[in-house]
């Protein structure tokens, strides 16, 4: 059973035209997988988190009660693009599965404004917000190979708080830009196929064979976002997370909850800056 | 176009005798089953050799299946009745002229001879792209031949085209529904009975199909209500040539009359969309008016609305437009006022 579906083309070559539409059943069983292994995982093995004791010296009562984390500017876009994204995702496959609707138009809507959104948050991100805020940095990558050794017994450090966001966040960010770029730039392509109202039909635009791959690579990157998506929605609702899921929906996070898991020296909110002559907590 | 080959693949012939056989049989091979009727439309798919199913379900042995009955409310026809039977059975000639007219027009007379009525609603589109076997959308690929700036689609759709632009060829579909028909499917989960114009599917709502019928459904009668019986018909098919040919567009109309105000109608046109098209928003325009050349002239105006032509087939636009007239006023355009 081959992931690409094959077709002969009217020249006699063997051409892809999509993926095999069974990998949208294995990206949706090899998500739920995931999320059972890890709810296992996180009710009978998990210990409490642990973090190195930060050195560096500030006046938690000078920090608001409410943690600024996301601009009403970065939600909008957040909840435009999720509801783009489902949008997708759902007129997608859903047809591919049996449930028959007229899904073309919503999909190629939902594609526009999904590609708009995406960027608005590139400029958004890159003039607005602190850009490498997202990026994994040398601290990260440290705090990651200490936390493995820990988990497998072996001594190492404990590791930092995080900054604004942790590893695991930005690795998933880092995943979904590239799996979104992939989807976006080939779905622009595909709607030269189809009857929009943004440029005449081109179905010639590219050789059968470049457009066979487009709508693999599209196929491919769409149902990584099942697996992805159904990680995200899962991380957003289990417990130890909802602080940072309410940041995403009400914009602050606790003062509490901001000083348990970050690192001030890291992710500088306006009054939490360390004294002068203070380390930086490495 | 497909090299005929004459040789159709090997497959399992299963002859049922019932209905229920049938279906067993249909519902035991699913996707690898096909259905054969009159065989005009499946022998080209199998002499071709762009389908290899491993079975094909004869239904010919099915007496059940056959003949034209009359219901205390209108008739009820076996889908394996043959279209010359329709033609000339006397009830549906007296009464329902409309599906005698639209069968009689079905290419010749050896085809209506064989071709059944079940078989000529069900046929599959006759697109030469997606009959030469090419990977069109409606084949499981990923483009549409015919809708390219050089793809010959004289015949295709103006109407409802999504990605595929194939057009439902049928002659009696339209006039079916017109008669405000129903479709009796027997299915895995029973038997279900839908109206004419839901049996037919867009490309928008499922590109690989023409019809409602999943693997292992069997249409196995068509009911017409005496609700129309004895109207004003109109039926009116153009083509390239006078016999044996599929229509370039065809229009029937079932229209009931108070004085020369028009009190009821249904109007549906075939082979401008990949199904029959139902004019609804005709209907409501012209109920309650004077049946004469200037609502004639609304009518087919309102009827091409959003209508969108291909590189070749602009003359359907005019040609659907002066049809719906025609159909309104049910006199040619020569003596109209």
């Amino acid at each position: 059973m081959g992931l690409v579906q094959w077709a002969t083309s009217p020249l006699g070559q063997n051409v892809p035209i999509h993926i095999a539409w069974f990998l949208i059943w294995v990206a949706l069983i090899a998500g739920m997988a995931f999320l059972a292994a890890h709810a296992i995982y996180m009710k009978v093995f998990a210990k409490e988190k642990e973090f190195a004791t930060s050195d560096s010296i500030y006046d938690s009562g000078k920090l608001p009660v409410r943690i600024p984390r996301h601009s009403l500017t970065a939600r909008l876009f957040h909840w435009i693009m999720a509801a783009s994204m489902l949008t997708l995702l759902f007129t997608a496959f859903l047809p591919k599965v049996g449930v028959q609707f007229d899904w073309v138009t919503y999909h190629w809507i939902a594609g526009t404004v999904l590609t708009i959104s995406i960027l608005f948050h590139i400029i958004h991100a890159s003039f607005f917000l602190d850009f490498w805020s997202i990026w994994p940095d040398r601290t990260d990558l440290e705090d990651a190979k200490s936390r493995t050794l820990r988990f497998f017994g072996r001594p190492a450090a404990l590791p930092r708080k995080f900054a604004k966001y942790p590893l695991e966040n930005k690795l998933y960010h880092g995943t979904v830009m590239l799996t979104g770029l992939a989807v976006i730039i080939t779905g622009v392509c595909m709607m030269f196929r189809v009857r929009t109202i943004f440029f005449p039909r081109n179905p010639y635009l590219f050789g059968d064979m470049t457009w066979g791959l487009m709508y693999v690579l599209h196929g491919l990157a769409g149902v990584l976002f099942i697996t992805l998506v159904i990680l995200h929605i899962y991380f957003a609702v289990r417990p130890e997370k909802l602080p940072i899921t309410a940041g995403m929906v009400f914009g602050t996070m606790s003062r509490e909850f901001y000083l348990k898991e970050h690192d001030p020296t890291r992710w500088a909110v306006e009054s939490s800056k360390p004294q002068p002559g203070t380390s930086h907590g490495d | 176009m497909a090299v005929i080959r004459d040789v159709m693949p090997a497959f399992q012939l299963l002859q049922p005798t019932s209905v229920a056989d049938a279906q067993n049989l249909l519902q035991k091979h699913g996707n690898h089953a096909m259905a054969l009727a009159g065989g005009m439309d499946a022998f080209d798919w199998l002499k071709d050799r762009i389908r290899k199913p491993a079975a094909v379900v004869d239904l010919s042995g099915i007496e059940e299946l056959r003949g034209i009955r009359a219901t205390t409310d209108g008739l009820e026809i076996g889908a394996m009745t043959t279209l010359t039977e329709v033609v000339n059975h006397p009830v549906v000639k007296q009464q329902y002229g409309l599906l005698s007219e639209a069968a009689s027009f079905v290419a010749s007379p050896q085809i209506r001879n064989q071709g059944t009525l079940g078989g000529n609603v069900s046929q599959d589109t006759r697109c030469w792209y997606y009959r030469a076997g090419w990977p069109c959308y409606r084949a499981g690929g990923n483009i549409c031949y015919a809708d390219t700036p050089v793809g010959r689609n004289r015949e295709h759709a103006i109407l409802h085209a999504d990605r595929c632009v194939a057009v439902n060829a049928s002659d009696t579909a339209p006039a079916l529904i017109a008669l405000d028909a129903k479709f009796v499917i027997k299915t895995a989960k029973g038997e279900r009975v839908v109206n004419a114009e839901d049996y037919f599917v867009g490309p928008e709502h499922d590109i690989t199909r023409m019809n409602i019928l999943q693997p292992g459904d069997l249409l196995t009668s068509i009911r017409i209500p005496a609700a129309w019986a004895g109207s004003q018909f109109f039926f009116e098919k153009v083509r390239d040539r006078n016999v044996w040919d599929f229509p370039l567009l065809n229009v029937a109309s079932a229209m009931r009359l108070s004085g020369n105000t028009i009190q009821d109608i249904r109007i549906a046109v075939n082979a401008a969309a990949a199904r029959p098209v139902r004019l609804k928003a005709v209907e409501d325009a012209v109920r309650g008016r004077v049946r004469n050349a200037s609502t004639g002239e609304m009518a087919g105006k309102l009827a091409v609305q959003g209508a969108v032509p291909l590189q070749f087939n602009a003359y359907k636009i005019p040609l659907m437009r002066n049809l719906v007239k025609r159909a309104i006023t049910g006199v040619q355009e020569a003596s109209w006022a």
